[in-house]
């Protein structure tokens, strides 16, 4: 496991400084270099920099300079110091604004994959176990619709029902007189009364696969010889599905686990930009219109970090399942 | 657009059916089936899928009405009405003397809520006909007509079937034109991805080795990563004043160069496994050339597959162009597409007025559910003789 465990990181830390150029890749991409669009920006409002300051500017993130030295000096502040840069709409550190709005990204996203296990799982089982019944179809029919609907019309239609039907005050994650209370118990319920229509919404869409091949590997499974046995030497089919087939069904679903990290983060920013919750999804796609790419580069590179870190923990616990991983074997 | 990873086409089917389990699910005679062709033995099995059959004729009467746009929408995309902005859906009315009408409407902004307000003049008749003369189009972009199926009977009278939009444009005929953008975007895109699968996935699985370590490695970082964010920022350097045909293409090239990697990992895995399988090696022995062992009996083996995970590839690609357009990176609003007309719909105050501004999203979700059903199809046919899942 320690070897396994060690290889795997061989292969986590690559794959990161790759990300890290792709997303500085994405920040060069739009004309000009960020500079001259503040200054433009400023003289907008008819102030001006000091030459001294933007001198320190310029040096300070390698302007002029080749791609190479400018991605050192970024990528290298903000592994030594933390600094992600400026974001010129805020005219804030880009950190302070990540990490104001991190948690509950990464709140949300986790919520989200435990309630889409909770909801696949099952549903994969039991459509398989029924396979051809009416429960088989309707679970397949439904499965192929939740991966239809776009996102952003599942969260405009939950939001207005709610907001309709329920009287709930739609956007945001908190109601007003709990945006800026410090956490208490009453924040807490409040907060969970507004997750769940994003949580609903993101995780729908990404069951429909997780179903399919639950439901793929539980047949495979169903239809094998120790299967037979157990039932021939007198279990309970319950007790016989869960303990025999089921286990080994589960393995690939803690793969895909993994490779699913990434489509939540992709709805999250659609979602979270509908209902104007306060997590990166909206600072996101607001610093990409208004071209504010420290702030873009920054949000992207932690996203794809938390998200390559995230398949890693999948892969070491499907390891942990499935010794033939382990191994090499499989 | 939290694409969730697309169902990769069942690379090993475990089980392999015999002749008379296929007589059997086709309900054809064993002599039949052995003699039919692969071609045959994938379209009978296809046609035993009831949802792939409904979803491929949904298809082809979405591609034939985008085809002929101009011809089904009742008027032309430039066709707008300023005081009919927001005008609620109208329902065709039938008597014996008149025919289908609707009553023509004043419409107004009531000064003390802001809302608008449209009032039926019920003495006046607008006269719904088939094959009505109205606003000009070309037919298929050269022949040139102003024939349109079904609409008002004098040209220049409105008529909302779904509804208006902000503008006062009709809603329904902006659909029709908007699916010549959002069906093609797919093709092209999956056509594109394809493309860059087959040379890559083919380099990876053909040649193997190091040329292949290096491929996978490459594919997984790209799966790894959330695409949607880096479309976003791809999207994003796409300068707004350019017009509407290279924004499309770029648009497209942006979602395929994220979306060949599912693509390339199937093809690799159906050549790694056709690779060793024994009628190669005969081939193989026999001196037959590479390029003939490849592209007579290699590609034969594995086309169904790949145009069944193609078809699950379109669905994915008109998820994400919606997407983007809705978050204002895609196409904008000259042109129309699915996800243009869904900007509207942004907030939930506009749905809350007009609920009708969310029909163009019950398009997608047809056309999404559609090609997933014909995929699925595909894949369950794709290998006539093995089993069925």
């Amino acid at each position: 496991m320690l070897r396994f465990t060690l290889y795997r990181v061989l292969h986590v830390i690559p794959t990161l400084i790759i990300i890290s150029i792709i997303s500085f890749f994405i920040i060069q991409l739009p004309p000009g270099d960020f500079l001259t669009t503040q200054i433009a920006a400023l003289e907008a409002q008819g102030e001006s920099l000091d030459p001294a300051q933007l001198e320190a500017l310029r040096i300070r993130y390698g302007i002029g300079e080749p791609f190479w030295v400018q991605y050192w000096k970024w990528i290298s502040n903000i592994v030594l110091h933390g600094d992600f840069g400026l974001s010129f709409q805020y005219q804030r550190p880009v950190a302070d604004l990540i990490s104001e709005r991190l948690g509950l990204t990464v709140l949300l996203g986790l919520a989200t994959l435990i309630l889409t296990w909770v909801i696949a799982l099952p549903a994969g089982v039991i459509s398989a176990i029924r396979q051809h019944k009416a429960a088989d179809y309707i679970i397949s029919v439904l499965g192929f619709v939740a991966l239809a609907v776009p996102n952003f019309l599942a969260a405009l239609a939950l939001a207005y029902i709610g907001f309709r039907f329920f009287g709930q005050s739609v956007g945001g994650l908190f109601s007003a007189e709990y945006v800026n209370a410090p956490w208490s118990f009453g924040r807490v319920l409040d907060l969970l009364e507004h997750l769940w229509i994003p949580v609903v919404v993101i995780a729908l869409a990404g069951t429909a696969g997780i179903i399919r091949t639950t439901r793929a590997n539980m047949l495979d499974e169903l239809h094998k010889p120790y299967v037979t046995t157990a039932r021939a030497k007198g279990l309970p089919e319950g007790r016989t599905i869960r303990k025999y087939p089921l286990r080994i069904a589960l393995n690939p679903f803690v793969s895909t686990a993994g490779w699913n990290i990434p489509s939540i983060f992709d709805g999250e920013v659609i979602v979270a930009t509908v209902l104007a919750l306060g997590t990166t999804g909206p600072l996101l796609l607001g610093s990409l219109r208004s071209q504010d790419m420290y702030l873009a580069g920054g949000i992207i590179l932690i996203i794809a970090v938390l998200t390559v870190i995230g398949t890693f923990i999948s892969d070491l616990l499907l390891a942990a399942v499935d010794p033939r991983v382990r191994f090499g074997k499989a | 657009m939290s694409q969730p990873q697309l169902p990769v086409a069942d690379p090993e089917p475990d089980e392999t059916g015999t002749t008379e389990d296929l007589s059997a699910e086709t309900g054809r005679s064993s002599g039949a089936v052995a003699s039919a062709s692969q071609r045959r033995l994938i379209w009978w099995r296809f046609r035993k899928h009831r949802l792939a059959m409904i979803g491929m004729w949904l298809l082809v009467i979405m591609y034939t009405v985008a085809a002929f746009a101009g011809f089904f929408a009742p008027f032309s995309t430039s066709s707008y009405e300023g005081q009919h902005a927001y005008h609620p859906p109208q329902v065709p009315q039938f008597s014996f003397a008149e025919g289908l009408y609707v009553h023509p409407t004043t419409g107004h902004t009531d000064l003390e809520t802001l809302a608008p307000v449209f009032e039926e003049n019920t003495e006046e008749f607008i006269h719904l006909r088939f094959f009505v003369h109205g606003d000009e189009y070309k037919l298929l972009g050269l022949i040139e007509t102003d024939i349109h199926l079904f609409g008002p009977s004098e040209p220049g009278e409105r008529w909302y079937a779904l509804g208006a939009d902000r503008t006062g444009a009709d809603l329904l005929s902006k659909i029709i034109y908007g699916s010549q953008i959002s069906l093609s975007i797919g093709l092209v895109g999956v056509a594109v991805s394809l493309l860059l699968g087959l040379l890559l996935g083919g380099i990876s699985g053909y040649f193997g080795g190091t040329v292949d370590t290096i491929l996978q490695r490459v594919i997984e970082l790209f799966m790894s990563i959330p695409t949607l964010p880096l479309w976003l920022g791809l999207a994003a350097s796409v300068p707004p004043q350019w017009g509407a045909v290279p924004t499309y293409l770029m648009i497209t090239v942006i979602l395929s160069l994220l979306g060949w990697t599912s693509l390339a990992r199937v093809i690799r895995g159906r050549l790694l496994q056709i690779r060793d399988e024994d009628y190669v090696l005969a081939a193989n022995l026999d001196g037959v050339s590479t390029g003939r062992i490849i592209f007579r009996h290699m590609v034969p083996a594995f086309t169904s597959h790949i145009i069944a995970t193609v078809s699950l590839a379109v669905p994915a690609m008109i998820l994400s162009e919606t997407a983007l357009s809705f978050l204002g990176l895609g196409l904008r609003a000259p042109a129309v597409s699915w996800g243009v007309l869904l900007q509207d719909a942004q907030s939930v105050n506009v749905i809350a007025t007009a609920p009708w501004l969310l029909i163009p999203g019950l398009a997608v979700v047809l056309a999404v559910v559609a090609f997933n059903f014909v995929g699925d199809g595909l894949r369950d046919s794709a290998d006539p003789y093995g089993k069925r899942s």
